[in-house]
């Protein structure tokens, strides 16, 4: 069953453009440009494209801040903009910049007042809070005010504002952006266990393709404001041709060897394989002086910058 | 019961116990409008020192129209003024946060702001005008009693309609800096006086065009037992506050297509 519906989803903003001191043009820019998309429950979907690709424009249509310029979208069988407050306690929402929490009030009151603002019975409300508690080990600044807070406390306090009524969907736009490794880690791996349970359905957007390959089974790439691949990760590698490596270093220089690349004066030997590195591996056994090997997994920055700028060639 | 879900209610008490961590700056807010309403007060009583008539109204009529605005524009402004902070979030896309949740845009961005500190001026208003009504030797009806509380209610019905309809122009326009003061500001200054004072196509497009003539002109000929030097039949002085439902129906419908409207801004 899906959740997340849209097709034809568009969004054009209307620009003017100064042609000279007294002359402006307006032009009309297509942020979203026919989008189409289908989210099942459970699904956790990661959402990437370049700077003003149209992510954060397409999930503003699909939470209801933004109206479509045409096309159809319907989240949790609601049509956003027209059902707003209706979908509003269905899903939740953490946009990176615009806080959900009172600035001048402690975590806990914010906490507090969410429940009401969103009509949550108390007895659920304790329990998810207890549980975001834990997970997120909020409670050494929840007493603080949100803005002593930093940003990694913040962001963990507004994981926990988005989640409290229990929504059936999560949007995140750039839930890591700014935060420190250990902070990253944190979000991460909260989020992992959010979607483990399956009836989370998480869409988030990010410039961070690490959280990416920890998070998202499935990876929608979008530019333009058109979805240029949709799939996993596994099939984006596929499609670019990106390969595993396995990389031998060796103690003697070799002139040759069958299927290898030589580097090093001789003494690095570079393999491409395809699935397996196991029959590589089994013919190294004779090769004399062998000091390392090393197997690297195909590079996801590698890929995704060469599907950014492709799409940018093939743009008009 | 006490576990009983009140949205509006949290939100005021949030911003109310958000606000009490700033209480010097409360403080000052509240001197300032102090002094402002002081100043109210002072332009009144020179405005009549110089004349003594103002369109053919005595100084005791022309109050009944002063305090009818001053109280309805101040009450108003109680209420729904701090709509103007609206430019605001536009402008930087907060209010991408305040449709994420599930309560009405309007209300969310009213309670806000809790504006005590505007409080002085609604009581000025009131002031104004109880001494304008009871020294203007009004003829007392059980329907003239009726009237000012209608006019009341149309009175602060019709500025917070002004207030809304003009705070919408940011979503179509997000420079639109002080031009909505221009109707609110203006429109008070408007119907302080009797409408026969002004002439031409200003008169016809402030007072009935838009509507500020049925706010403080009519009610208070109407109290007073005057016949219109402009010539409408004499009903039109009890049914002149209606007007504001009219506006406050067209104001609701441009804050709504306004929200729709709302662009956000960047991520």
């Amino acid at each position: 069953m899906s959740v997340i519906e849209a097709r034809g989803l568009r969004k054009e903003f209307t620009v003017r453009v100064k042609r000279s001191r007294l002359r402006r043009e307006k032009r009309v820019v297509p942020a979203v440009d026919g989008v189409d998309l289908t989210v099942a429950r459970g699904e956790m979907l990661g959402y990437i494209g370049p700077n003003g690709a149209g992510k954060s424009t397409t999930l503003k249509m699909m939470t209801g801040v933004l109206m479509p310029s045409a096309g159809e979208v319907r989240v949790c069988g609601y049509t956003p903009v027209p059902q707003r407050t209706k979908l509003a306690r269905r899903i939740g929402v953490v946009f990176g910049q615009r806080s959900q929490l009172w600035w001048d009030l402690p975590l806990r009151d914010s906490f507090d007042l969410l429940r009401h603002i969103f009509r949550v019975p108390a007895v659920d409300h304790a329990s998810r809070l207890r549980r975001c508690r834990d997970l997120l080990d909020l409670d050494e600044f929840i007493d603080i005010p949100v803005r002593q807070l930093s940003l990694g406390q913040r962001m963990r306090g507004e994981l926990t504002a988005a989640l409290l009524h229990g929504p059936e969907v999560l949007f995140l736009d750039e839930p890591t952006i700014g935060l420190d490794v250990v902070s990253k880690q944190a979000v991460r791996s909260f989020l992992t266990e959010v979607g483990a349970r399956g009836d989370t359905t998480l869409v988030l957007t990010t410039h961070d393709l690490a959280d990416i390959e920890r998070l998202c089974q499935r990876l929608v790439v979008i530019d333009h404001g058109r979805v240029v691949h949709d799939g996993t990760i596994e099939a984006l590698h596929a499609r670019y041709g990106s390969r595993r490596r396995v990389v031998v270093d060796l103690d003697e220089p070799v002139a040759s060897f069958g299927g290898a690349t030589v580097e090093a004066d001789g003494r690095r030997l570079v393999f491409e394989v395809d699935g397996s590195a196991a029959a590589v591996v089994a013919r190294l056994g004779g090769l004399p002086g062998l000091r390392d090997i090393a197997i690297l997994e195909p590079d996801i920055e590698e890929v995704v910058a060469r599907l950014y700028k492709a799409a940018t060639e093939d743009a008009p | 019961m006490a576990d009983r879900p009140r949205p509006y209610l949290a939100l005021l008490r949030g911003q109310a116990s958000a606000q009490a961590s700033y209480r010097i700056s409360f403080a000052i807010d509240l001197g300032t409008n102090v002094v402002a309403t002081m100043l109210d007060v002072l332009t009144v009583l020179v405005l009549f020192r110089v004349t003594k008539a103002l369109g053919g109204f005595t100084l005791r009529e022309a109050m009944v129209m002063v305090g009818l605005t001053a109280f309805a524009f101040a009450a108003a402004d109680l209420m729904v003024g701090n709509i103007e902070r609206v430019k605001l979030y536009v402008n930087t896309g907060r209010l991408d946060a305040v449709l994420v949740r599930p309560l009405g845009v309007l209300p969310q961005l009213l309670l806000m702001d809790i504006p005590i500190r505007k409080a002085a001026r609604s009581v000025f208003g009131a002031t104004v005008l109880a001494v304008a009504l009871a020294s203007a030797g009004i003829d007392w009806t059980a329907a003239r009693v009726g009237l000012v509380a209608f006019a009341l209610a149309g009175g602060v019905l019709f500025f917070g309609s002004i207030f809304v309809a003009t705070a919408s122009v940011a979503f179509w326009w997000i420079e639109s800096g002080e031009i909505g003061n221009a109707f609110t500001y203006g429109g008070r200054e408007f119907t302080t006086y009797p409408i026969n004072i002004y002439s031409g196509w200003f008169r016809r497009v402030f007072a009935y065009g838009l509507g500020f003539g049925f706010v403080a002109y009519y009610p208070a000929l109407a109290l007073l037992g005057r016949t219109d030097p402009l010539g409408l039949p004499g009903w039109v002085g009890y049914a002149a506050p209606g007007v504001s439902i009219v506006v406050a129906a067209v104001a609701a419908a441009v804050w709504r297509v306004g929200v729709r409207h709302y662009r956000s801004t960047g991520s």
